[in-house]
């Protein structure tokens, strides 16, 4: 169910602006790996590209090759459609469908990749709401609005429906960023779980986060604002929060600037 | 009301007397203005429905035969006989037919501008759109008669073919007809443009996190718009078709200047023949007698009675799945 990714000398742009610039690196499958760096170093720019929604912002497009396995994202033959099905993503505010109830939102993926008789459906959502340590709060009220939720209720979901289509990849955009320290840690623990089946690639801005729940960190840093970002450094997270091998590294994290 | 006991003068606090002093003037003056407005506008309406309500009992009283279910409209004969039952019936099914075709036609130009043309095609043709609003109805009603009228034959005589078996589309008469299902496509094209555009500013709000939702889980740009853009413009299209629908109900001189009137209820919607509230009113005012124009008057009072059922039942469906609108995402 989990694929590596390989991405190999990555730019991309908006518009003339370009955002990040010549990007190398491997990520491992069924780990978490971690994005840190300050703003605007372009990491949530590089997790768009990883299942093509970069190109969905006006002006957005991408130089460079994204491998899965072995095929390139951004070869021409490739519908951006079919690999945002296989790559999913939560995003940093909770984002359930507002007029759909719990359980359609869950299924919504499914939905959009065929028909499914009722009680696939239904095993389908208990185990992907199970799977996202949801199902006790709310599977007496599968049919309530998503919207009525907590926020990190509603992250929670968004992850249900997120791995309900079994992804390859799950990217996740600053996941915790809006919730609570309680929904937060309920969230991290969620994220040592689904390793086991999913590859994972997190940004955020938290430290903490990063070095609780990833095996791997990458470090972004821009040179000034308005250059483009670049990978400064990628190691076992360990290593990154004891001994970088770059200086600017741990002048980031030993919190020296950003 | 709990805005007036915010405005209440404070204790004095002497040193920052002069800046608090005007900031609770404006507001009091704002205060009176919007409560005024608010008040003038509650005056108007039930002075309006006053007015309607008195002059319709004086003619009804006076009306030999039922006023609701008369197909006839003679106020001046000596047993004075009249009713709304031909003018309700094509008031309602002319705008049935208007928004049948103008509420798809016009979601989907929206639709069109929002999310599909590309910028340098959506801005002019949003522009058009908003421009076939400030064509005068009477040069509708013109266009229509001299263009519509005779270029829907051919559509007629489809129609007849085709659907005749629904009854509803049975064309009894040959020629052509200046009938309520002409006047139903000429509404249809004037509410066009308000449908459309209050439907494309809604779809335009649409949050950018809710259609990435959908395009994150694989969706294409149709299932994007099924997903997210439908949804959340569900309520602002219902009101806007409300807004299209209320243009409908009372255009007046578009109406007047295509429909043949005549006093009979047909379901063959494509022969000539049938009246609206505002048609009629129009056609008779300036003939009529006394009796006449309180009559007219409580056929307007009817289309007043009309506009506010639709308007509270488009209220109820919006209001009916309020917690699953965007609203409280």
């Amino acid at each position: 169910m989990a694929k590596r990714i390989d991405v190999s000398g990555l730019t991309a742009y908006y518009s003339a602006h370009k955002a990040i610039e010549d990007i190398s690196m491997t990520v491992e499958p069924r780990s978490v790996t971690a994005f840190i760096g300050p703003s605007g170093c372009g990491k949530s720019t590089l997790l768009r590209t990883l299942n093509r929604m970069h190109e969905v912002t006006p002006g957005g497009r991408v130089e460079g090759k994204v491998l899965l396995d072995d095929e390139n994202l951004y070869s021409s033959s490739v519908d951006p459609v079919t690999v945002r099905r296989t790559v999913g993503m939560v995003f940093q505010r909770p984002n359930p469908f507002p007029t759909m109830s719990i359980f359609d939102n869950v299924a919504a993926g499914l939905r959009l990749n065929g028909r499914y008789k009722k009680s696939e459906l239904n095993d389908v959502v208990e185990k992907s709401l199970k799977g996202a340590n949801l199902w006790n709060e709310v599977k007496d009220r599968l049919n309530k609005p998503g919207s009525g939720l907590s926020g990190g209720q509603q992250q929670r979901l968004c992850i249900a429906r997120a791995i309900a289509v079994e992804p390859q990849v799950l990217l996740m955009d600053e996941p915790c960023s809006a919730l609570d320290p309680i929904s937060t840690l309920a969230i991290e623990d969620l994220i040592g779980e689904l390793k086991e089946r999913f590859t994972i690639v997190i940004v955020t801005h938290n430290m903490q986060q990063a070095a609780r729940v990833s095996d791997r960190t990458a470090f972004f840093n821009l040179s000034a604002v308005g250059q483009p970002g670049r990978l400064i450094e990628l190691d076992e997270t360990s290593r990154i929060f004891s001994n970088p091998s770059v200086q600017a590294t741990e002048d980031y994290i030993s919190g020296r600037f950003g | 009301m709990a805005i007036s006991t915010e405005t209440s003068p404070a204790p004095p606090a002497p040193r920052k007397r002069v800046k608090q002093s005007t900031g609770r003037a404006g507001d009091k003056v704002f205060l009176g203005l919007s409560r005024g407005s608010g008040i003038l506008l509650l005056v108007l309406m039930a002075s309006i429905a006053a007015f309607l309500t008195y002059r319709s009992v004086l003619a009804i009283s006076k009306d030999d035969t039922n006023f609701l279910t008369t197909f006839n409209w003679d106020p001046a004969a000596a047993k004075p006989t009249f009713g709304i039952a031909v003018l309700l019936f094509g008031t309602v099914v002319s705008s049935v037919i208007a928004m049948a075709i103008a509420v798809p036609v016009a979601v989907g130009i929206a639709l069109f501008i929002s999310h599909y043309a590309p910028r340098r095609l959506a801005a002019p043709l949003a522009y058009v759109v908003d421009l076939l609003a400030a064509v005068p109805s009477i040069i509708y009603g013109i266009w229509g008669a001299l263009f519509l009228v005779p270029y829907l034959e051919g559509t007629n005589l489809w129609l007849d073919q085709y659907l005749g078996w629904t009854y509803i589309f049975d064309k009894t008469e040959v020629g052509v007809a200046r009938s309520i299902f002409t006047v139903g496509v000429l509404l249809a094209i004037m509410i066009l443009p308000i449908i459309t555009s209050v439907s494309r500013e809604v779809f335009l709000q649409v949050p950018r996190i809710n259609e990435e939702a959908a395009l994150a889980l694989g969706a294409t740009r149709w299932e994007v718009i099924r997903l997210s853009v439908l949804p959340f413009g569900r309520s602002g299209v219902i009101s806007a078709s409300m807004l299209g629908l209320g243009r409908a109900l009372g255009e007046t001189m578009a109406v007047a200047t295509v429909l043949s009137p005549s006093f009979l209820i047909s379901g063959h919607v494509l022969d000539a023949g049938g009246g609206t509230f505002a048609q009629n009113i129009a056609a008779k005012f300036d003939e009529a007698n006394p009796l006449g124009r309180d009559a007219l008057i409580a056929s307007g009072l009817v289309l007043f009675i009309l506009t506010l059922l639709v308007n509270g039942a488009a209220r109820m469906i919006i209001a009916r799945r309020k917690e699953y609108s965007g609203a409280n995402a």
